[in-house]
């Protein structure tokens, strides 16, 4: 008798722009084979607003605020990185106590950017009230930063040479004792994403990413971190990282669960990186005179909450700069993250696309 | 602080040798940039390429200039992942890369005039009818 | 997290009871720009900072106006302003819902 031979038949699914787990709009092609995901091609390009080019109307010294509203989420590291481009290029020397109130603001970003993340990635497996949860504690953050800076989600307290704005002594002791009894119900919080046995069922083993993939792709953050490679740009000493002692948070396993459990790992690690900064800050300026115009260019590599972000600015001797342009990680988390894809059910697919922390506003500008 | 940054001039006929010794030692693609000279509204002169790979904090970048509208080859049969990194390049500078693994063919962002950081190249996206 | 739950049953809503209660907004927070008038001497640094075109200053006929829509509350200005007489309020403007609204459209006219 001869063999009948069945080939699969092939069905193209839509997911996005529009879906309830983004946060922003994405696009994916799903080509699926009875339930399994065999390819998927990203369309990204919804909100892409060029800003880029608005080097050429505003100066050096505003363009710091256009480079913060790049994206709500992870703004003043946008800001901070430019900021520190220009520097290098004028060869300004920024004052030290501007460099910790920089790194105590980064670290609160970072805490509050791994708040909402959990919240979402909580909503996305059908968790809403550990979602509610964690952003209730993530309001206490924004408090804190609306405190200190004057805006929840748009800081605006970095500018070229230096901050413009101060924590006296009695503030920074109070958001001390704000942040300690924060970290307290951060950890019960938290405790559910790591030890649930509902939490753990939808994410063990969902998504892997081998080590030699992740490193081949060009995966960055705890998507990288994640899967067994011990690298943070932050371990480069910039800014003043070099007086802070900090461990890189690990996870060999590779799946979601390992990238749930990397991110946790970096809260506490945040809440640590404050309290030294805050033991350590010296008295002084908070910044220096700016003369002169930027003249060259230069790279510049930060760790943001989704992973290493390049900034590349050049100046020509004018007041209008050359070229700004920043590499988001999520740009160069997305071949991973179709890499990932394939191969895994499509009921899994709300939990794989947010758990490399897509924030669609950073990658298209 | 920890790391190198170097800048290396090369010709635009080394480019894929050179990437593809990049790969054979580990290195991962960082970005691709492209800058148009000079900057403002005067017509291009040149674009200025550079292409940056990392590994263990090592930074290095690969510098050519081409001239506006002059083809360039692709490297995603080494890298991948630069397919998206090369669609930006043409839908916003113009410059035809030849043989990327996933070509958009002009519609990776939706941009209301053809070239937008490198106007009148006359090398459009040949898009019209997205945005009008 | 069970615990949590329980316990959420007999606590207060997390929740301000929004327009019942008024939000107190911090000391520092950016909310609009206001100015005192007597002492601005139409110098035009404040126009020159603003990165979001808010602001017009006319010299000759002696006229301050700015555009609260168009304001993005950056402060730029306040730290700019030579006779300080710019200063950062705590309370937000109204929301609006067109963007030519005319009573968010602030002109002051000199002698």
């Amino acid at each position: 008798m001869e063999q009948q031979i069945i080939t699969p038949k092939r069905t193209i699914i839509p997911f996005g722009p529009q879906h309830p787990v983004l946060p922003e709009p994405l696009h994916f092609d799903l080509v699926l084979e009875d339930e399994k995901i065999i390819d998927a091609i990203p369309t990204i390009g919804y909100i892409h607003r060029g800003l880029e080019m608005l080097v050429e109307k505003r100066e050096f010294t505003e363009m710091v605020f256009v480079a913060e509203r790049i994206c709500g989420i992870c703004s003043f590291i946008h800001g901070l990185g430019y900021c520190q481009a220009i520097e290098e290029i004028m060869n300004l020397e920024v004052p030290k106590r501007a460099q910790y109130l920089r790194v105590i603001w980064s670290e609160l970003s970072r805490i509050h950017s791994h708040l909402l993340w959990l919240g979402l990635a909580a909503d996305a497996f059908g968790f809403e009230n550990l979602f509610n949860q964690s952003w209730r504690a993530r309001e206490t953050v924004l408090d804190v930063i609306e405190e200190t800076t004057g805006g929840r989600v748009i800081f605006g307290s970095c500018k070229v040479g230096g901050v413009r704005k101060d924590i006296d002594k009695d503030t920074m002791t109070r958001i001390l004792g704000v942040l300690a009894k924060l970290e307290k119900d951060v950890r019960s919080i938290c405790n559910v994403f790591i030890k649930d046995n509902s939490v753990k069922h939808r994410l063990c083993g969902v998504g892997y990413l081998s080590t030699e993939d992740a490193k081949r792709l060009g995966a960055v953050g705890p998507m990288l971190r994640a899967s067994g490679v011990s690298y943070d740009v932050r371990s480069t000493g910039y800014s003043i990282y070099d007086d802070l002692s900090f461990e890189i948070p690990t996870e060999k396993d590779g799946d979601c669960y390992a990238r749930c459990a990397v991110r946790v790992a970096e809260l506490y690690q945040s809440f640590s990186l404050i309290r030294q900064a805050a033991e350590k800050i010296p008295d002084g300026e908070l910044s220096v005179k700016v003369t002169g115009m930027p003249n060259g260019e230069t790279f510049q590599r930060l760790e943001q909450p989704r992973g290493e972000v390049i900034y590349y600015v050049k100046g020509n001797g004018t007041k209008f700069l050359s070229r700004f342009r920043a590499r988001t990680p999520t740009f160069a988390n997305i071949p991973a993250m179709i890499q990932v894809l394939k191969g895994s059910d499509l009921a899994d697919v709300p939990n794989i696309v947010l758990t490399i922390d897509p924030c669609i506003s950073c990658t298209e500008r | 602080m920890k790391g190198s940054k170097t800048i290396i001039p090369i010709q635009k006929s080394e480019l894929i040798s050179r990437v593809q010794k990049y790969y054979d030692q580990e290195f991962r693609m960082a970005q691709i940039c492209c800058v148009k000279e000079p900057a403002g509204k005067e017509p291009t002169q040149k674009l200025e390429m550079s292409y940056s790979f990392e590994k263990d904090h090592v930074f290095e970048t690969l510098r050519f200039d081409v001239a506006s509208g002059e083809e360039i080859p692709s490297i995603t049969p080494v890298y991948n992942g630069a397919y998206l990194y090369e669609n930006e390049l043409h839908d916003l500078y113009g410059i035809p890369v030849k043989g990327i693994n996933i070509d958009f063919k002009g519609t990776f962002y939706k941009v209301s005039i053809p070239t937008p950081f490198n106007p009148g190249c006359g090398n459009g996206c040949g898009d019209s009818k997205v945005n009008g | 997290m069970s615990l949590t739950t329980i316990a959420n049953v007999f606590r207060k809503p997390a929740t301000l009871m929004h327009p019942f209660k008024k939000r107190i907004p911090f000391e520092a927070t950016r909310g609009h720009i206001s100015i005192d008038f007597e002492k601005c001497i139409f110098c035009t640094i404040c126009a020159k900072k603003c990165p979001a075109d808010a602001i017009k200053v006319d010299r000759e006929n002696k006229v301050w106006e700015i555009e609260h829509l168009r304001c993005i509350s950056c402060g730029a200005c306040t730290e700019a302003c030579p006779k300080k007489c710019l200063t950062m309020e705590k309370d937000y403007r109204a929301p609006a819902t067109t963007s030519e609204v005319p009573s968010l459209h602030e002109v002051h006219k000199g002698a």
